[in-house]
């Protein structure tokens, strides 16, 4: 009885093969349309120029790229979001962090509470969040204006060099929740009984954190890390809607994303754009795979 | 073995949610005002007249109820675009979760290469392709790119690897059901939690979109409520302003409340759901 149990378990799995197939290809070929494709026609858009006066498009060659490496533009509202990664998002993480850890730790009242209403920000559409932190800013009927007037201050966070914080800000009010929630799935998924075999052999509530904790929390944080740097090399919501606000302070050019974005739609410059666009694309991919690797070495 | 309540640590998470209300509350008092008293009173307190109704009222009927279409936009967008998505990355989750077929691993490189892909990247492009197909200012230049979703189907994935036991599955297959029966009757029913979980992330990622709404329409009369809303401001700040600073703040507040209401209603399901989807990290 056992030879033709095998050979069926066999042609079951062979017929298994190819029905695989059936669940993902829907997915694939959408894939395709959305994501390969329009990577292919930046890619391919990138290497012409649009003449403005004679009309029609020249093949440039790598020529936009060797323009785009050099413009002060570009260069500038890249360093600006660069700067926005290193201070914005390891503030955010470690904020998120320790939410996540006190809400898992057990001692804190009425945890569940805290958990659901700091993620609710995550919910909340960015242009509602923008509109909201703008008016809460500013000094006609926002807060600032509120404790001015209170305490004789003089908070003006739309103005200088205060802008990129207020918007730095209105970003970790935003994500800070959803990131902690994330963290907190991946604490939920520790085995109670390795902090009981802790327990016992008497460690406190910091070196369990430690030894436990923070190494199980270390996928999570790669990929909320991953998430993080797309979303900044992406910054676009915040500072397009607050630039009607601060019409001075905000340039076209504020990040690569509004640049892009008014290179095409107010400048009609699609080659060019295509080529910003993949520029910060692959600078993203790159420091994306980078720490993809580090982090699933280190987690090995 | 339960550790004691902390005071402390519970004061110290106090002002971290007094940072994430601030913002709605001032919000909710502020739906209460008429836009005189928006200006002459501090955030905190209530106006002179209670208005949130009239608020409410003037939101949902200036010019002719746009507001109201814009809602019903959103929603069509959402049911068609997270419904789409969920349906796909289910379908392709569980379909790598579950059979060994060849080119999975490549189908695996592929996603987590696309995953670091930034949208920056797509938008201009996706924008120029439509173009050219004649499909910007439709409801298909929204609801299209909202179809995929690399983190739903990764989300999916993982969920199906612990939730569906293979055994179950074969022992469907030596009863003789096929793949899609098999699919549609068993696996679904375990994947509920994991389902919901991408749906929710996704009706969110729908209904707060933006970006992909804003460079692909141009007729207010498709536009979704966040588009909507973002021209209202603007409308208030200009030159030859016509301020509507009391209708943002109200449409703002009626377009957050379903989505907090969702979130609460189902928050046990979800919850779960994102937790067994932390499993494998």
């Amino acid at each position: 009885m056992a030879q033709p149990l095998v050979h069926e378990r066999g042609r079951l799995l062979a017929r298994q093969e190819s029905k695989g197939w059936l669940f993902v290809a829907p997915f694939l070929a959408v894939f395709a349309l959305l994501f390969l494709a329009p990577i292919g026609y930046a890619l391919y858009l990138s290497l012409f120029r649009e003449q403005t006066f004679f009309g029609g498009n020249v093949f440039v060659g790598l020529g936009n790229y060797a323009d785009a490496l050099s413009d002060a533009k570009l260069l500038e509202a890249a360093a600006r979001v660069l700067v926005f990664f290193v201070i914005q998002v390891p503030l955010m993480l470690v904020l998120a962090l320790l939410a996540a850890l006190a809400i898992d730790s057990a001692r804190l009242h009425a945890a569940g509470m805290f958990r659901l209403v700091i993620f609710l920000p995550y919910a909340v559409p960015g242009v509602v969040a923008v509109l909201m932190w703008g008016y809460l800013y500013g000094d006609k009927f926002g807060l600032a204006g509120d404790l001015n007037n209170l305490l004789g201050t003089a908070l003006h966070p739309l103005s200088g060099s205060w802008m990129l914080p207020a918007i730095a800000n209105i970003v970790t009010w935003e994500f800070v929740g959803y990131n902690m929630l994330v963290f907190y799935s991946a604490l939920r998924t520790i085995p109670e009984e390795l902090y009981e075999a802790a327990a016992i052999d008497g460690a406190g509530p910091i070196r369990i954190a430690r030894a436990i904790k923070l190494p199980a929390l270390r996928g999570a944080l790669v990929i909320v890390t991953i998430f993080s740097i797309i979303g900044t090399f992406q910054l676009f919501n915040e500072p397009n809607i607050l630039r009607s606000l601060a019409p001075n302070e905000i340039t076209t050019f504020y990040t690569p994303n509004m640049y892009a974005y008014n290179l095409s739609f107010a400048g009609q410059e699609f080659s060019y754009s295509a080529t910003v666009a993949i520029i910060m694309g692959v600078l993203t991919a790159a420091i994306a795979y980078v720490l993809q690797l580090r982090g699933s070495r280190e987690a090995l | 073995m339960k550790p004691r309540k902390s005071p402390l640590l519970t004061g110290v998470m106090a002002i971290f949610l007094i940072y994430t209300l601030v913002p709605l509350v001032w919000l909710l008092i502020s739906a209460t005002k008429t836009q005189d008293d928006l200006v002459s009173t501090a955030g905190w307190e209530l106006g002179d007249t209670f208005a949130l109704f009239s608020n409410v009222r003037e939101t949902l009927t200036y010019r002719d109820g746009i507001f109201l279409r814009w809602v019903g936009n959103t929603l069509l967008y959402v049911v068609l675009g997270a419904g789409g998505a969920t349906a796909l990355a289910t379908a392709a989750g569980y379909g790598l979760a579950k059979y060994r077929f060849r080119g999975r691993r490549a189908v695996f490189a592929l996603l987590l290469g696309s995953i670091a892909v930034p949208g920056t990247a797509l938008a201009v492009p996706t924008f120029l392709m439509f173009s050219s197909m004649g499909l910007t200012n439709t409801i298909w230049a929204i609801v299209v790119p909202s179809l995929v979703s690399p983190f739903g189907l990764y989300l999916i994935w993982i969920y199906a690897t612990e939730a569906v036991p293979q055994e179950l599955l074969e022992a469907a297959r030596i009863d003789g059901a096929g793949e899609i029966r098999i699919f549609t009757t068993v696996a679904l029913r375990l994947l509920a939690p994991g389902i919901v979980t991408v749906l929710l992330f996704g009706v969110v990622g729908v209904w707060n979109n933006y970006f992909l709404p804003l460079i692909m329409l141009s007729e207010p009369d498709l536009y979704p409520l966040t588009v909507g809303l973002s021209q209202w401001s603007k409308q208030a700040a200009g030159v030859g302003a016509d301020p509507i600073y009391n209708l943002v703040i109200t449409g703002s507040l009626l377009t957050i409340v379903p989505l907090i209401i969702v979130f609460f209603l189902l928050q046990r399901y979800w919850q779960s759901g994102l937790t067994a989807g932390g499993v494998k990290q």
